[in-house]
């Protein structure tokens, strides 16, 4: 079960966070800081899985970006980093630029293709959908 | 008063502010800021404006407000306040409204808010709504935080849309059944009608999400797991489409079909084939089929692979099968990405237990693995390579291992010398061997061995008479560079007091020998008692080890008598009471000391034969794992000294775990019998040979393989020998000893072999007797039965029978043969009479 997904850049600053699993507020950015801790100081050559605490930690680097989830030991780590890029290929997709402004249209994404800590969707036109849908009647 | 304002619309609206701003606009504001303080003033002016905002209820700019409202909770700062907004709208027609409603719902409320009961109400209707897109919010809602009443009330619904034919629904609905099962476990049954043919749909994500619920519903219940299993051949036909089909531009990633779907129903498969031999064999041909013809080359297989080879190793798969997966393991460990490097290590670590042979096959490159620059990797693959040695590559397996250890980063280390220890004392080819690689250790990582190494050691160099010359001539020059690692030193020092007259004798059998004074024996010691870096234990064992030397050294007794004095006035109080006493030693025990301070008669190790160690007393068997004996670690032996002045007026005898001294005949005198001896008054007097103690208190030992000595000098033989069990081509035969001294005793050594041909591992003999007696069980001498009789291994028992009743004696044998787990219990009534009357 995926526990909680997280986008943080280089300098520790959270720029999405997903909880599947109920955590207190304050915990949450002592755990978002230490995971970005964890991630920052590794190098290439090491394998982009970590063990903390008694979640795995999946990771991928885009640019300045980090990608994180954290997953209890169920689940194969290497789809996780399979659905990672899966799902940055989504993005990429709907946003032509920049993303960071819409937040509310990546979590939007996001629910699409994760629901209740489980991956539900993983074609991009029908993960989209919805969205392009409510773009068109905020638009109208 | 009506003042009107244009909002970003362009559209006029009565308003008293200017329209609150975009989420964009703030996120672009927050970003500008260069202090925390700074961020923290603007969200809290932005905090200011959403909270006027929503007491004036304005419905326009709500769905905006609370859209901000979710980006400052996620940076941190608290936004409670916005969680009414959220039903409000949640609640609302408008679907944008009801987005950000819903999404707030699912970051800001959890079980724990009453304002979540609130939401069940709009959820239901919400279900029920005409657009699929309102429906599936709401089913992506209750299926993550909803709480056991929710999904209670609403788990009908659920089930309604489960059965509907709009995939896009459907496949929500499956994952929202996972969490009301996952709630309210007794609904389970409800949606066992609906899953009939959800394995017929084309759609993959119905598919997937489909797939995971069997997975929930068959790891809830053996019941449904049984019903289940029907479903293998479907699976088995839906995972033969994905790899055979051609290239399937919806699905496909790097080539390959669908990937997620096809983990998932592996994994499926696995729930469902493990301990089940039909379902197993159907399963046999796909997953040789995954196995051989996924592509490596990128992670996309990669991941399936290791799916596949995780189902294989589980159910009840043909060894050919299990080789083929532990051969992919071999090659993943080949791999130049680390991330397939680390998650085969994983995988080797599950199955090294049960198919180890073909595990050690790849030992070469788990070894290399140790040299990997990932922290990750570097664990799992020491873990793996201390699973894999065995008396054939000790040698070389703990080469490597040393190495390790010496380059370790420092979190490895204490598990790194625990574990060397343990495979050392398993497998070591020769004493000398055995004790080279504890020194070894010591000083490559002497400040991370864990507090029992100490003890340990010491019982083992005792016990390794041969070499007590070369072992403290060793220890000697180790400390005499670098006398900062405490266990080093300790170690050290009770060699050094014990063996010192070996020391300065210039007498080596396996290497040169130095030439040691006897004062500077004692400079060493003393150099340790007066270091700063010395603990207060340490001191102790170098206090003693001096005290010990006035019996072994001719020439500087004045030298050691003025030091012990010294310490007569020490402020440590343990160090004080000792010098104290060695006072008195000199002073008005002088005659007894050379008998107090003689040499250590070897130690009995008692028994375990794994993680639980039972000893039996009285016939009953307790469990005693070694945490719950607290071994007073450092000091130990070295009270020896105070034990043998409390000697005199009684001791301490606790009988869980006996140890029985031995006294070689060559220290002359008679020995304790331990079992004639264990009430608890004093000890019987026993000026001769006062160096048999009963050493009661001794820390019990995780120790295997080294057998025990005689007991009995004085024994009659001519009992005859009885086979008190024999089946399955395991034999156990009983030869009886008694002792003259004490005729409640009877000594019986077993020895048990094996006529198949496989041998028999982890061999366990327990051994329970009625209440009037006592049992006493010795360690044995290995735990592996060869095949075809060509060894045997031996334990020794001892029984008192003071009442003398009837022997009789139910034995209970665990072991392992052919891959599989046997247990046997069975009762030996046939012992001679001679053996007991």
């Amino acid at each position: 079960m995926i526990k909680f997904f997280l986008m943080v850049n280089k300098q520790g600053q959270t720029r999405l966070s997903k909880y599947y699993e109920h955590l207190e507020i304050n915990k949450r950015t002592l755990l978002e800081t230490e995971v970005i801790k964890s991630c920052l100081s590794r190098s290439n050559e090491q394998c982009s899985f970590i063990e903390y605490k008694d979640f795995k930690l999946i990771y991928r680097q885009y640019a300045a970006l980090f990608i994180v989830v954290g997953v209890d030991d169920t689940e194969n780590e290497m789809a996780i980093y399979e659905f990672i890029h899966n799902f940055v290929e989504v993005l990429d997709e709907y946003f032509s630029r920049v993303i960071m402004f819409n937040l509310d249209k990546v979590h939007i994404i996001l629910d699409e293709m994760v629901l209740n800590g489980c991956i539900v969707e993983t074609n991009r036109a029908r993960i989209l959908a919805p969205l392009l849908i409510l773009d068109k009647m905020s638009e109208s | 008063r009506n003042c009107q304002t244009l909002n970003t619309y362009g559209m006029l609206t009565p308003s008293r502010m200017p329209a609150p701003i975009r989420l964009r606009e703030l996120i672009r504001t927050i970003r500008t800021a260069r202090t925390q303080a700074e961020e923290r003033e603007m969200i809290q002016k932005e905090c200011a404006a959403i909270r006027s905002s929503f007491r004036e209820e304005d419905n326009t700019y709500r769905c905006r407000n609370v859209a901000k409202l979710l980006y400052m909770h996620m940076l941190g700062y608290p936004a409670h306040f916005g969680q009414l907004e959220c039903l409000k709208l949640i609640a609302s027609q408008k679907f944008t409204d009801k987005r950000i409603g819903y999404l707030g719902a699912m970051l800001l409320l959890d079980e724990r808010q009453d304002v979540h009961l609130l939401m069940t109400n709009c959820i239901k209707n919400d279900l029920n709504h005409s657009t699929q897109f309102v429906q599936g919010l709401a089913l992506c809602t209750l299926g993550c935080m909803g709480s056991s009443e929710m999904c209670r009330d609403l788990a009908g619904e659920v089930e309604k849309l489960l059965k509907t034919s709009n995939s896009y629904l459907r496949k929500k609905a499956a994952l929202c059944a996972v969490h009301v099962i996952r709630k309210v476990p007794e609904l389970m049954e409800m949606f066992l009608p609906a899953t009939k043919n959800l394995l017929n749909e084309k759609n993959h994500g119905v598919l997937h999400t489909s797939v995971v619920l069997l997975t929930e519903m068959c790891e809830r219940s053996p019941d449904m797991l049984a019903h289940f299993r029907k479903l293998v051949p479907q699976l088995v036909r839906i995972l033969k489409n994905l790899i055979m089909s051609g290239y399937s531009p919806e699905h496909d990633v790097s080539g390959i079909s669908d990937p997620f779907l096809q983990v998932r129903i592996l994994r499926l498969l696995r729930i469902l084939g493990r301990n089940d031999d039909d379902s197993s064999e159907a399963m046999n041909d796909i997953l040789a089929q995954v196995a051989t013809n996924t592509e490596t080359s990128k992670n996309v297989g990669n991941a399936i692979l290791y799916e596949t080879v995780l189902t294989i190793m589980d159910i009840k798969s043909e060894s050919g099968l299990r080789v083929l997966a532990i051969n992919i393991l071999g090659r993943f460990l080949l791999n130049n990405d680390k991330n397939i490097r680390y998650v085969a290590l994983t995988s080797l670590l599950k199955t090294v237990q049960t198919d180890h042979n073909a595990v050690q096959r790849h030992r070469s490159t788990i070894v290399d693995c140790l040299k990997d620059l990932d922290v990750s990797i570097k664990r799992r693959a020491m873990e793996l390579s201390f699973a894999l040695v065995n008396g054939n590559n000790v040698r070389g397996m703990m080469k490597e291992l040393l190495y390790f250890l010496d380059s370790c980063e420092p979190e490895f280390k204490a598990d790194c010398a625990s574990g060397i220890f343990l495979a050392a004392e398993k497998y070591a080819p020769s004493k000398r061997w055995h004790i080279d690689t504890i020194m070894r250790v010591l000083t490559t990582a002497g400040s991370y061995v864990r507090d029992d190494a100490v003890p340990n050691l010491i019982q083992l160099i005792t016990n390794s008479v041969e070499i007590h010359a070369y072992t403290v001539q060793r220890l000697y020059k180790a400390i005499l560079g670098d006398y900062s690692q405490q266990p080093l030193v300790q170690v050290a020092a009770w060699c050094i007091g014990e063996y010192g007259d070996l020391l300065i004798s210039g007498q080596c059998e396996e290497e040169e020998p130095i030439q040691v004074t006897e004062d500077e024996v004692l400079d060493i010691l003393e150099s340790v008692l007066i270091s700063n870096m010395s603990t207060s234990v340490t001191r102790g064992y170098a206090l003693t080890a001096i005290m010990k030397l006035s019996t072994r050294f001719t020439c500087a007794v004045n030298r050691i008598k003025k030091v012990v004095s010294i310490y007569g006035s020490s402020i440590d109080v343990e160090l004080q009471q000792r010098a104290v006493e060695y006072n008195a030693l000199f002073k008005k025990y002088d005659h007894m000391r050379s008998a107090l301070l003689e040499r250590m008669p070897v130690m009995e190790k008692v028994t375990t034969n794994g993680p639980t160690e039972i000893v039996q007393t009285n016939g009953e068997t307790e469990p005693a794992p070694l945490e719950t004996k607290p071994p007073p670690s450092g000091p130990q032996p070295s009270s020896q000294a105070n034990d043998l002045l409390d000697l005199l007026g009684g001791n301490d005898i606790t009988p869980v775990i006996p140890t029985a001294p031995t006294s070689k005949p060559s220290a002359g005198g008679e020995l304790l019998d331990l079992l004639g001896d264990i009430s608890l008054t004093g000890a019987p007097a026993v000026a001769p040979a006062p160096a048999s103690v009963p050493q009661i208190s001794q820390p019990p030992f995780l120790l295997d393989g080294l057998s025990s000595q005689p007991l009995f000098n004085d024994i009659t033989s001519g009992i005859p020998s009885i086979t008190a069990y024999s089946k399955n081509g395991l034999k156990i035969e009983f030869t009886f000893e008694r002792s003259n001294t004490n005729p409640s005793v009877t000594v019986i050594t077993i020895q048990a072999s094996n006529s198949t041909e496989l041998d028999m591992t982890d061999f366990v003999f327990q051994a329970a007797v009625p209440k009037t007696f006592q049992l006493q069980l010795l360690s044995p001498s290995s735990s592996i039965v060869p095949a075809f009789n060509t060894g045997t291994i031996t334990q020794v028992i001892k029984v008192l029978n003071p009442q003398k009743q009837q022997l009789r004696m139910r034995i209970k044998l665990t072991y392992n043969h052919k891959g599989s787990a046997m247990q046997d219990l069975a009762e030996v009534n046939n012992f001679p009479p001679q053996s007991w009357q």
